[in-house]
Parts: C-alpha cells; sequence; structure tokens
C-alpha cells in the first residue's frame, strides 16, 4: 500500500525530464490551487489548464445574441451566475441589466418552469452553457416544457463536448505528455472514450476525482505511467465514474440534442464538438445557430495559448495589468473557472 | 393587513404604524418622548456608526432582517473596543408589506437589543410603492472601553483567533434564495459578550473585525495591507461544519469568501493567544473558537493546507457566484 506521504515524495523529488500535464476540468484546476497542489510537486511536472470552463469557451457572439434577447420587450433571459460578467463583442450581461434589460440569474435549470409558468407574457430563454455534465439537466427541462405545455420558455444553446476537444489539443499541441481527464463529464460519458484517446495519441489519460489527494494520486499514476513507458487510460474516481457512465443522462442528451460543428472562443472551429437541438425539437431553440460568425479576439489577448496549455497566464501580456477579473479582457479571466481568473486570484504564489 | 402608501402619509395611519409595531417593542423613556431627537449621557470617547439592511429573503434560518440589522451595527461598533450603547434604526417599508412580518421583524430587533444591551432611542419609517420588502438603516454609539484597537494594529508574533465556524450566514441565505433543504441556520448573533469577555480577561487586543461580507479571506486582506504585515493560517485549524462543507462543495463556493454575521477575528499578542481563546471558547458565541493563525513581517495572506501545500488568499473580486461544472 503507497502512502500520501510517499506520493508526494516522488512528485517532489522527481527530476527527469519536463512533464506537461494537462486539466480539462475547472474544478481540478481550482483543486489543485485551493489545496497548493504546486507547491508540493517538482517545477519539472508543469500542470497546465486546458479548455475545462464553459463559460470560457462560449463565443462573444453567443453572449450578443443573449444581451439582444435580454433588451427585448417582454423578454427575460435566465442564466447561472457565471455567464453574467461575460463580455460579448458589445457588452456583458451585468452591463445589459444597468441598460434596462431583464436577466434573472438562477441555480437550476428546473426553477425557469415556475417563473415562466408565473408569467406567461414574458418570453423567456435560458443561457443554456455547459459541457455534458449540465445538458441532461437541460434535457429534462425541455421534458418539462412539453409536459406542462410551456409555451414561453426557449433555449439559446451553446453545449460543448469534451472529447473533440480533447483530440484537438492532442492534434495541435504535441507538447502535452498527459492528461487528467475531467471528474464531472466523465460521471457522465464513462471512461472507456479516454482509451482510444489514449492508445491514439499515446498519452496517459488518468480519471481523477477532485479532493487535494484525488489528485496527487492521479499525478503519480501520470509519472509512474511515463517513467515506464506507458499511456494508458485510468479510472481513479471509480465511486462516481463507471466505464459507460451515465446511460439515463446519455439517452436525455441524445433524445434532444444532435452533433454539429461549433466556435470555441479562443481556439476556433472544432469539427462535431458541441450539440444542438434536433430539428424536430427547434421550437425550443431561441436561434441558437451562428454559421456566419467570426471570432474577434481582443487585441493583446492571449486566451488561446492559455487554453491550448502554450504558456501560462502571467506570460500573457495583458495579464493583472488591462485584464484583471474586474475588468476582463479575455474570457479565461471572467469565470471562475477560468484559468486567468484562478491564477490572477492566487498570484504570487508558486505558479 | 398590509402597509400601503398611506401609512407613509405622516398622518393617522403612520401614528398607528409607529406605535403599534415599533414603540411597542422598542419600549424605552428615550424613544417614547418622540422628540425630534434623542438626548443621551454620553461620557468619554465614542465609536459611532452605521450601516443599511436590504437581505432577501428578509427571514431565513436562524434569524431576520430585524436581527441582522441591530447585530451588524451592534458588532461593528463592538470590533472597535466600544461597548455599544444606543442605536437608531430606520425603516424604508414597501408597500404590500405584511403588518405581521413587520412586527416580528421589530420583535426580534428588540430581543437582539435587549440581549447586547443597547437601546433603541431613534427611528424613522417611510413607506415607498414597491412588493413588500423591508429595508432597515441602523446606526449606534458606542461608549470606547479599550483604546487602540484597530486594523492597523496588528504586530509581527501576534496570533489571530477566529471565534467559530465560516460559512453558516451565507449558506442559510443561500439556501433560502435556493429553496434548498437543510438545517444549516445563520450565525446571526451580537458579538458585545465576547468582546466584553475578551477586555475582562485583561486580553491586549491589538484588533477586532467581524467577518461579514467577503468573508474570513478578505478580512485578513484587510489586516495584511492595513497593518503591513504578513498573515499566516492553517487549513486545519479553521473550523467549518460538515454540512456547510458539503454544501460549499456542491455548489463550488468557498467558505473563506463566504459572509458570516457572528463570527470575529480577534488579534492578540501571542503569549495571551491561549487566554484569549480561553476567554472566546466560554463565551456561547465563541465554543468553537480557534487560533487560526500568526502575524509575520512581510505582507499578503497565506495559508497553509492540509496537505501541507501553500496557498495565496487573496480579496474576493465580484459577487461569489456559484459555479455551473
Amino acid at each position: 500500500m503507497i502512502t500520501l506521504e510517499r506520493i508526494v515524495r516522488e512528485l517532489r523529488d522527481y527530476d527527469g525530464e519536463e512533464i506537461k500535464i494537462m486539466e480539462v476540468c475547472g474544478t481540478h484546476t481550482s483543486s489543485i490551487f485551493k489545496n497548493g497542489i504546486r507547491s508540493l510537486i517538482s517545477p519539472k511536472i508543469r500542470l497546465i489548464s486546458g479548455p475545462g470552463c464553459p463559460v470560457c469557451v462560449t463565443p462573444s457572439v453567443y453572449v450578443d445574441k443573449l444581451v439582444d434577447i435580454a433588451g427585448q420587450e417582454r423578454h427575460c433571459v435566465l442564466t447561472f451566475g457565471d455567464m453574467m460578467k461575460v463580455k460579448g463583442s458589445r457588452m456583458s450581461l451585468t452591463e445589459a441589466v444597468a441598460a434596462g434589460a431583464r436577466v434573472r440569474v438562477l441555480y437550476s435549470p428546473l426553477d425557469a418552469v415556475k417563473i415562466a409558468l408565473e408569467d406567461k407574457n414574458t418570453q423567456y430563454v435560458f443561457a443554456a452553457v455547459g459541457f455534458e455534465t449540465t445538458t441532461p439537466v437541460y434535457g429534462v427541462l425541455l421534458d418539462e416544457i412539453t409536459k406542462r405545455e410551456i409555451h414561453n420558455l426557449k433555449l439559446l444553446t451553446s453545449l460543448k463536448i469534451m472529447v473533440p476537444a480533447l483530440s484537438y489539443v492532442c492534434e495541435n499541441e504535441k507538447n502535452i505528455d498527459a492528461f487528467l481527464a475531467p471528474g464531472h463529464v466523465s460521471v457522465i460519458i464513462g471512461c472507456d472514450v479516454y482509451k482510444e484517446l489514449a492508445q491514439k495519441y499515446k498519452k496517459p489519460f488518468v480519471v481523477a476525482g477532485f479532493e487535494g489527494e484525488h489528485i496527487l494520486a492521479a499525478l503519480y499514476e501520470i509519472l509512474c505511467q511515463i517513467k515506464s513507458g506507458r499511456h494508458e487510460m485510468r479510472n481513479l474516481y471509480p465511486n462516481a465514474v463507471t466505464e459507460k457512465g451515465n446511460l439515463a443522462a446519455q439517452s436525455v442528451i441524445q433524445k434532444y440534442f444532435e452533433l454539429k460543428d461549433d466556435s470555441w472562443r479562443g481556439i476556433g472551429t472544432i469539427e462535431k464538438s458541441a450539440l444542438k437541438l434536433k430539428p424536430e425539437y427547434s421550437k425550443f431553440d431561441a436561434g441558437s445557430s451562428f454559421d456566419e460568425f467570426e471570432e474577434k479576439i481582443p487585441a493583446g489577448c492571449r486566451c488561446r495559448d492559455v487554453i491550448l496549455g502554450r504558456i501560462n497566464p502571467p506570460e500573457c501580456p495583458l495579464f493583472s495589468g488591462a485584464c484583471t477579473p474586474l475588468n476582463a479582457v479575455g474570457p479565461c479571466m471572467v469565470s471562475t473557472e477560468g484559468v486567468c481568473g484562478i491564477w490572477y486570484k492566487n498570484r504570487g504564489g508558486k505558479g | 393587513m398590509y402597509i400601503d402608501l398611506s401609512h407613509g402619509s405622516g398622518g393617522k395611519q403612520t401614528s398607528s404604524l409607529i406605535h403599534d409595531i415599533f414603540l411597542k417593542h422598542f419600549d424605552n423613556e428615550t424613544l417614547n418622548k418622540l422628540e425630534d431627537a434623542a438626548v443621551l449621557d454620553i461620557g468619554g470617547r465614542i465609536a459611532y456608526t452605521t450601516d443599511s439592511f436590504v437581505v432577501t429573503p428578509m427571514f431565513f434560518r436562524g434569524g431576520n432582517i430585524g436581527k441582522l440589522a441591530v447585530c451588524g451595527t451592534v458588532n461593528d461598533l463592538s470590533m472597535m473596543g466600544a461597548k455599544p450603547k444606543y442605536l437608531t434604526a430606520g425603516f424604508i417599508i414597501e408597500a404590500g408589506t405584511d403588518m405581521n412580518q413587520l412586527d416580528q421583524i421589530a420583535q426580534t430587533m428588540k430581543e437582539a437589543a435587549l440581549e447586547a444591551g443597547v437601546k433603541i432611542v431613534a427611528g424613522d419609517t417611510k413607506v415607498i410603492e414597491g412588493s413588500g420588502n423591508v429595508y432597515i438603516n441602523t446606526s449606534g454609539i458606542g461608549e470606547i472601553l479599550k483604546e487602540g484597537v484597530s486594523i492597523q494594529n496588528c504586530r509581527p508574533k501576534d496570533a489571530i483567533l477566529l471565534s467559530g465556524n465560516l460559512g453558516e450566514h451565507h449558506a442559510a441565505i443561500m439556501s433560502g434564495r435556493m429553496g434548498i433543504e437543510n438545517t444549516i441556520s445563520s450565525d446571526c448573533a451580537p458579538l458585545s459578550s465576547i468582546v466584553a469577555d475578551l477586555l475582562k480577561n485583561g486580553i491586549d487586543v491589538h484588533c477586532m473585525r467581524d467577518a461579514t461580507r467577503g468573508g474570513l479571506a478578505t478580512v485578513l486582506n484587510e489586516v495584511s495591507e492595513s497593518s503591513h504585515c504578513r498573515v499566516e493560517i492553517d487549513e486545519t485549524s479553521i473550523p467549518i461544519s460538515r454540512e456547510v462543507k458539503g454544501f460549499c462543495d456542491i455548489l463550488g463556493l468557498d467558505p473563506l469568501y463566504m459572509a458570516n454575521e457572528g463570527k470575529m477575528i480577534a488579534v492578540v499578542p501571542g503569549e495571551q493567544a491561549e487566554a484569549a481563546l480561553a476567554a472566546m471558547q466560554q463565551n456561547k458565541y465563541g465554543e468553537n473558537a480557534r487560533i487560526i493563525g500568526d502575524i509575520t513581517e512581510g505582507a499578503g495572506v497565506y495559508m497553509t493546507t492540509a496537505l501541507h501545500g501553500r496557498r495565496i488568499i487573496d480579496i474576493l473580486y465580484g459577487e461569489g457566484l456559484p459555479r455551473i461544472c
């Protein structure tokens, strides 16, 4: 039985070639900071935060559309709190509210049902953002909308899926040596999907939980695999993550949604990397297709390089100067899950 | 019975509102005179503060807006080493407010004031259009018991004490807003008696702060900035109930940044740390008090995590919104 002390010692004393490990789950990024993981491990092991924050990769044109809807007469946007501060090309929802638009922050999409029933003269639009973790809940919401014959509640979707993004990073960023596979997303999609990625790209994929100990154990597993030249999928979060995932949640997703190519803020278009409502459910869609869209990246912003793990946030010229949580230029600074936001809060700590 | 705009007219209904609710509960010689201002006896140096309360929902597990309005101002005075003496209370009442709720709010204020040993000696009511919300401003005067208690007064080798569990008020309010069933109760409480106990036991308190909005993390950053020192805390010493921890894990909240309404830090000379801890723990609002860290030379707030990692604790940016994944 290997002890935590031994794991920490091995990770701290590693002195081989530099290893770059990417995590793609905002909760992992946050836990790495909260537990001071970087201060515990060798500087030769670099932890890089990938495209794991749904708010951060949502294109600005999506925010613009929300702002437009919220400003229309008898319309109201319903959203999670994180989305409020994200700037579109003109403004954020917070700024739109100050200018008279109607937006309500919800904690659960299902609260939208009650709100829509209470005021039938308002057209409500839910800002349906997220990865596979949140998408099933939108499916359940659509079930409710149908069952209760609600006509004044639609979704504006920006729903991403994780595996195509991981493939994209593997194809385009050869310098990432291993992946800390996401926790929450894997609960839904299962861990078998990473086996193929591990074989195809010859990189370890280790599924981890969220406590500091879980993350250290996963890093140690990656270190062992790299030292012995292996590249396997390992599931170190078996209490929550199964091989096939949550089949009920997957079937809810499949009932309502189908794959589409989509733009990731800071990255560009990734093939079949998102979900849209199937044509038979288009009546629930508040206008989620943005085909002619071209992302304008603010001058100097290097969110793309941050999300792809090419640089750490402090290497961006705007970081902590022009771009801070109170005045975010790039999407990674906006969300509490965003890589730059998390780095800023912990700046001065050992990166 | 509900409040309507006529209760703000200044006429008969206003008078009834004041008599039937506020005078009934706040009853004291000074207030009962209904003069334009209270005439008070104040000797020596005073502390003086004001605070406004706009909480939604108005009633929550462990208290209501009235209890907050009294405790908030009492605590601000206490943190300056003062004994709270007199409060004023201004009510902005929206039409549609249920009279029974207003009565309950006033009743709670009376009880909190009684416990804290303060009198509500002046007040005001205004009625505005709206949908039944109440907003309260309180101001307060306290008599300074110990000079020099200040956020600028922390020194290297001082110890930092925290009076109890973090995050309970914030979690109770959010549970109320989100309709989540749990047993988390707001910690809203007057801290005047803990302060009295510390001073009575001869603790040379350098600084006290209640950890309200922005939470412990924000208060410690204020200490670091104002006293030009480094704050070092130990994660394992910070008390958080299992239920609040679970609540935070689910919603992606950090207890260090969550608001409290009955928790304070006290920064005391290192050699008095144990005596101060004992004094706090004997008080019913300080049973779970801990020594959480100390002051050193330098800058910033640092935490040693449970895994012995190091983490910087920054101030809160924006509102502490729950994460979506």
